[in-house]
């Protein structure tokens, strides 16, 4: 891995207009929810919903206008004495690494000022995930479309996929095989979402029922509660590098 | 002895033919200039030596090893690209370091950064640079680690007057150095200063290859538009008898 490369892309990252109001806008949302609620676990809580939105949509839209932007330097870089596959995860290091700077830099001072509680710290660990997540699912989408507008429009459609129409399906599904025994296929499900699976990894530490949902307490049900932060965690780790390991299949292969 | 051998080169997009069979042999102290109409296949022919295209069919060896062995045949090239377009929140000698880091050699060749002025704007970032400034940066770090092959994509386009004579001059005195510089070009009077070797492109395959004084035979006054022009009529007048 070339450290140089992947410090001056972070550098000119960070260095951005993006990433700093990305940091400002979380610090200030972080800081009104910290403020109205009474309690650590509502913080967590109402803190959840709000990371479960913004960190998909803000990796995928960034990361996908950053991989185009960057097309020529890209280029430049693959002209240099360095392999394709080191280039592609200097890019896509040094993009999420800025996000998850942004997102610890906003959120980081209200969770210390919050007491640390545990559902906080999985809140930050769940937000990490997605951030890595979406941004390998941007960069694969970036990779497969040249097209920028259509590559920026797809990967908006990916999160609205992800964040609301599929539990719409989930609902959809579980409304018309009412009469059968879903449970499994249901844990199966929430298992094809990354989204789904940090909202229950959190609620499961917050433990509210009421607020689980279908899938989440059949998760709960299923894998008990600490084998099932284990299993999400390791879910969302396969999340992480499936997305990864197609795209830079495709980065090695492509024409610029 | 040859420094880039290129043997029946062919790239298709989709049902596109970019190149068809090229073959060419490129040899050190010369300028060859690649000349041809918009979609004739020269930025294909030029991302295919320097491995952003990867073609179909064909081999390309620079410096006597394949390219599609070894990434560090990049190593004796150094590039100029056609759109400058770097990351803007970088300062200027954040990029050449980058550079410098990728190499690893200590040695460099400054005469450019001098010639073109960039010593007063390597603080600033470079998006805050004009379009020439962008270019002239770009032509600083191809040329900075005396590299045996330089490419460079229309190296004047955006270049005002004065840095386009600094830059010709450049060329013609890596030439005596020995190196070999592959230029595209539109602009014939300007490849009428510089070339050694002029080389045409047409529909993905070499209409004609030959050197500067070959094609105008020895005779100062003849103009190497016409020339050129000749042997374009001639080509097509053999393709439509086959």
């Amino acid at each position: 891995m070339n450290k140089k490369i992947l410090k001056y892309i972070f550098l000119d990252l960070i260095r951005s207009r993006f990433i700093l109001t990305y940091t400002v806008i979380l610090f200030l949302i972080s800081l009104f929810i910290n403020y109205v609620s009474d309690s650590p676990q509502k913080t967590a809580a109402s803190l959840l919903n709000v990371v479960l939105i913004i960190i998909p949509l803000v990796s995928m839209i960034f990361s996908s206008i950053h991989y185009y932007n960057s097309k020529e330097f890209m280029e430049f870089l693959l002209t240099q004495p360095v392999a394709r596959s080191e280039i592609f995860r200097c890019e896509y290091l040094a993009v999420s690494l800025a996000l998850c700077f942004a997102f610890i830099a906003g959120i980081g001072s209200i969770v210390i000022l919050s007491g640390m509680s545990g559902a906080m710290i999985y809140l930050m660990i769940s937000g990490l995930f997605l951030t890595f997540i979406f941004t390998g699912g941007a960069f694969l989408i970036a990779s497969l479309v040249t097209d920028k507008v259509r590559g920026i429009g797809i990967a908006i459609l990916m999160w609205l996929y992800f964040s609301v129409m599929f539990d719409g399906f989930v609902l959809m599904i579980f409304y018309l095989f009412r009469d059968y025994p879903l449970n499994n296929f249901i844990i199966g499900l929430t298992m094809l979402n990354p989204i789904d699976l940090s909202r229950i990894l959190i609620l499961m530490q917050l433990d509210i029922s009421a607020l689980m949902g279908f899938s989440g307490a059949t998760f709960k049900n299923f894998f008990g509660q600490f084998y099932g932060k284990i299993i999400s965690l390791l879910l969302m780790l396969i999340w992480i590098f499936i997305p990864l390991f197609l795209s830079q299949r495709i980065f090695k292969k492509k024409n610029f | 002895m040859s420094l880039i051998e290129i043997k029946n080169l062919v790239k298709r997009f989709g049902k596109f033919e970019a190149l068809r069979g090229i073959n060419l042999n490129l040899v050190k102290g010369e300028v060859a200039v690649l000349m041809g109409p918009n979609g004739s296949g020269k930025t294909t022919l030029i991302k295919s030596i320097l491995g952003l295209v990867i073609p179909d069919s064909g081999e390309i060896i620079v410096g006597g090893k394949k390219i599609s062995d070894d990434f560090r045949y990049r190593e004796q090239i150094g590039y100029m690209p056609q759109i400058a377009n770097y990351p803007e929140n970088l300062k200027v000698k954040e990029l050449f370091s980058i550079v410098k880091d990728i190499r690893g050699k200590s040695s460099t060749d400054d005469e450019l950064i001098e010639d073109f002025g960039i010593g007063n704007i390597i603080e600033k970032k470079f998006g805050q640079l004009s379009g020439g400034f962008k270019q002239r940066v770009t032509a600083a770090i191809a040329f900075l680690y005396n590299p045996e092959i330089l490419i460079l994509d229309e190296p004047t386009s955006s270049l005002d007057p004065l840095s386009n004579e600094i830059m010709k001059k450049k060329i013609l005195k890596e030439k005596q150095n020995g190196k070999l510089m592959l230029v595209s070009s539109h602009i014939v009077s300007e490849s009428e200063e510089i070339a050694d070797r002029i080389i045409y492109l047409l529909d993905g395959k070499v209409i004609f290859n030959k050197k500067l004084s070959e094609l105008k035979n020895g005779d100062g006054r003849v103009r190497l538009g016409d020339k050129i022009k000749t042997h374009i009529s001639d080509y097509k007048l053999h393709v439509n008898n086959e």
